[in-house]
């Protein structure tokens, strides 16, 4: 668990994500950039491709035109010609613009092919909402390509993850969609946590559990754990004590954490920050009451994202996000 | 019709109706087997358009990439994807190219560098720039065709791939094969250029329109886009006129096409009229040419009986090639 980690640098997601990269590159020649504005001098809009072009030159930090859907169908191509690029959409929400790129090609092509041209890229993106961006800078998209099979799915919650997953992403044989939620790439108060250095690599599938408790547990993912954990502290106060589950990656689901701590617990809430209307809380709802139905004290409470577009007044975009309190009035509604 | 100064040598001839032999056979055989209700499948003949595929078939390795879409047998005929495998895959058997989870419409044969085949209009033109940065950033002269048609030509993925493939100078040769029709609406309804290859001005590469019936004319443009391409001076894009035969797909009432206009384009049938011209200038012989069909027809027969007496995929296959390494279920 990352909180225990005294012995690293602390570091900001941003500079993980960059750190991830890096090694990557370094490690293997095929592994390429392409997106807008990553190469220098800016190094990105986030300034998370920062130094790279320099470093490994122009032809593999790849700065494109505004082309979203050349940005993935180039990446498509050159991961089924043996490359693993990693592309970056600059915004979730562009994400519409390119969406035949990502779910007909990137996630059906291994299949239709009958398993013969696997499709290893990474789409990178920055995702969320409290920048005061408004509605099309905003969301949190995820659903849309767990709802598609061919897909991975991953949302660090720290930056120590972050890196992790991203080497794993990055070598990983099918397409894989990076989360990054952009309040915590350069918050190091906040979200900045100790990175191992190096090639240090965290599987798919393995949820965190962040915090250990007995009587509620609190499943989510991404920055939304932060919330979480703030929760947890806070009810413990009173004696509720709340296990935190990181899941790390929604495809695929470490589904045996989730339940092995809910059958424990009895109880649990889902927190994500997309709008709560089909949002993976559903899923995970859905799974917890399938498997758990006679073992639970009470149904799984969902907490997510306002089911409304995002606003900009930064009094209603911050009602629109979940809040801790949001996180606490569901707790107490299950554990009276 | 006279000889052509500008023809390639008479090997090449031979190839390239070879390619529009099989294209042509294969058609047949598909259309006779469907209308008499053998076979079952949506089937969007390629009949009309044979002379495209062999113009560029003949100058391509067998390590240049090609992507396609669905109205693609002609395509995957043109870069050598085996005729059994094929066949079975239309048929959806487990012997397939994609062991039956693809079908027509997704053929990939990476051993014949067919390498996609889509069903999304316009969407195989990003991909390609792929292939062919990928050839660029391994220092190889591999060069990626990538056909689509003229409704193509409209949706925002052709731009976009032809952007980018301008401004990093892909080794990608875009080939409009410009039947005139996006499945019911006449090109002139859709698009308001005369030719689609002024489209290329924009993307800073050279634009060509071709008879795409002539296979000499064709032939020619194609090596020398392919050539430029494997030189590493960039893309072209190459718009072959040409005509859809049977209409968008098999069952297409084609009342939208002008009657006259389809009777004219069919007594024009680009594959007997070149089988003619190759006989009265001398580069083949009735007999050779009659052998060469016979061949085909029994390598058809052979793929057909092959397909047919293959199985439908286990059932287990309905999961397998999700993912690399994912478990997944219902
Ligand atoms: C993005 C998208 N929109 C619509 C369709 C339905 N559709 C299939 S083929 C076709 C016509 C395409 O015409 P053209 O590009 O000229 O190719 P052709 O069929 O003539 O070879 C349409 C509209 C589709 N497959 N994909
Ligand atoms: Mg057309």
């Amino acid at each position: 668990m990352s909180q225990t980690d005294t012995d690293h640098p602390v570091l900001t997601l941003a500079m993980a994500v960059n750190q991830a990269l890096d090694v990557a590159m370094g490690l293997d020649e095929k592994v390429f950039l392409l997106g807008e504005d990553i190469a220098e001098p800016s190094g990105g809009v986030y300034k998370v491709t920062k130094g790279l072009s320099t470093k490994y030159g122009t032809h593999r930090v790849r700065k494109t035109a505004i082309s979203e859907t050349a940005i993935i169908g180039a990446a498509v191509g050159a991961a089924i010609a043996g490359h693993r690029p990693v592309a970056e959409i600059m915004m979730f929400d562009f994400i519409a613009t390119c969406l035949d790129q990502v779910t007909n090609h990137a996630g059906k092509i291994r299949y239709m092919s009958g398993g013969q041209t696997p499709v290893p890229l990474v789409i990178r993106t920055s995702a969320g909402a409290g920048r005061g961006f408004g509605a099309q800078h905003s969301e949190l998209l995820e659903a849309w390509c767990v709802h598609t099979p061919g897909i991975k799915v991953v949302v660090p919650s720290t930056p120590a993850d972050a890196k992790g997953l991203l080497l794993t992403a990055i070598f990983d044989d099918d397409p894989v969609l990076f989360i990054e939620q952009m309040m915590m790439y350069w918050d190091a108060k906040r979200y900045g946590g100790p990175v191992p250095p190096g090639d240090v690599r965290i599987p798919f599938g393995v949820a965190d559990i962040k915090r250990e408790g007995s009587d509620v547990t609190l499943v989510s993912y991404g920055r939304q754990v932060h919330d979480c954990l703030a929760t947890a502290e806070k009810l413990a106060a009173d004696g509720i004590s709340c296990e935190v589950v990181d899941l790390r990656t929604l495809v695929p689901c470490d589904e045996a954490t989730v339940l092995a701590s809910v059958s424990k617990t009895k109880r649990a809430v889902v927190v994500h920050e997309a709008v709560t209307r089909c949002g993976f809380g559903a899923e995970l709802s859905s799974r917890i009451h399938e498997e758990l139905f006679g073992e639970l004290a009470a149904p799984v409470q969902r907490v997510g994202g306002a089911n409304t577009p995002i606003p900009y007044a930064t009094n209603l975009e911050s009602d629109f996000l979940p809040q801790v309190a949001d996180i606490e009035a569901a707790v107490r509604r299950i554990t009276g | 019709m006279s000889e052509r100064p500008d023809a390639p040598d008479r090997d090449t001839l031979l190839a390239m109706f070879e390619i529009q032999s099989r294209i042509k056979l294969c058609d047949e055989r598909f259309r006779s087997m469907l209308t008499s209700g053998q076979i079952q499948l949506i089937y969007y003949s390629p009949r009309g358009q044979e002379c495209i595929s062999a113009g560029w078939g003949v100058h391509l390795r067998p390590d240049d990439y090609v992507v396609t879409i669905y109205r693609g047998l002609h395509d995957h005929l043109a870069k050598g994807v085996p005729l059994r495998e094929l066949w079975a895959e239309f048929l959806g058997r487990a012997t397939g190219t994609c062991k039956g989870k693809g079908g027509p419409m997704h053929i990939t044969h990476p051993e014949s560098g067919l390498m996609v085949t889509t069903g999304i209009v316009g969407s195989g033109i990003p991909i390609a720039n792929g292939f062919g940065l990928a050839a660029q950033l391994n220092g190889t002269d591999q060069v990626t065709v990538v056909n689509f048609g003229d409704g193509a030509s409209n949706i925002g993925a052709f731009h976009e791939g032809l952007n980018m493939a301008g401004v990093w100078k892909l080794p990608v040769v875009f080939v409009c094969q410009n039947n005139l029709y996006g499945e019911h609406t006449p090109m002139a309804m859709s698009t308001p250029v005369e030719y689609i290859s002024e489209r290329a001005a924009s993307y800073g590469m050279p634009g060509v329109t071709v008879n795409g019936n002539d296979p000499v004319a064709t032939w020619k443009v194609m090596g020398e886009a392919v050539a430029r391409a494997r030189a590493g001076e960039g893309p072209t894009l190459v718009e072959a006129r040409t005509y859809r035969f049977h209409g968008h797909l098999m069952g297409d009432a084609m009342e939208y096409m002008d009657k006259d206009e389809r009777k004219a384009a069919m007594e024009a049938d680009p594959v007997p009229a070149f089988r003619a011209w190759l006989l009265d200038n001398g580069h083949a012989t009735e007999e050779q040419l009659a052998e060469l069909e016979e061949t085909i027809t029994a390598a058809i027969d052979d793929a057909v009986e092959f397909a047919m007496n293959s199985p439908y995929p286990d059932a287990d296959e309905l999961y397998t090639d999700v993912y690399a390494d994912l478990t997944v279920s219902k």
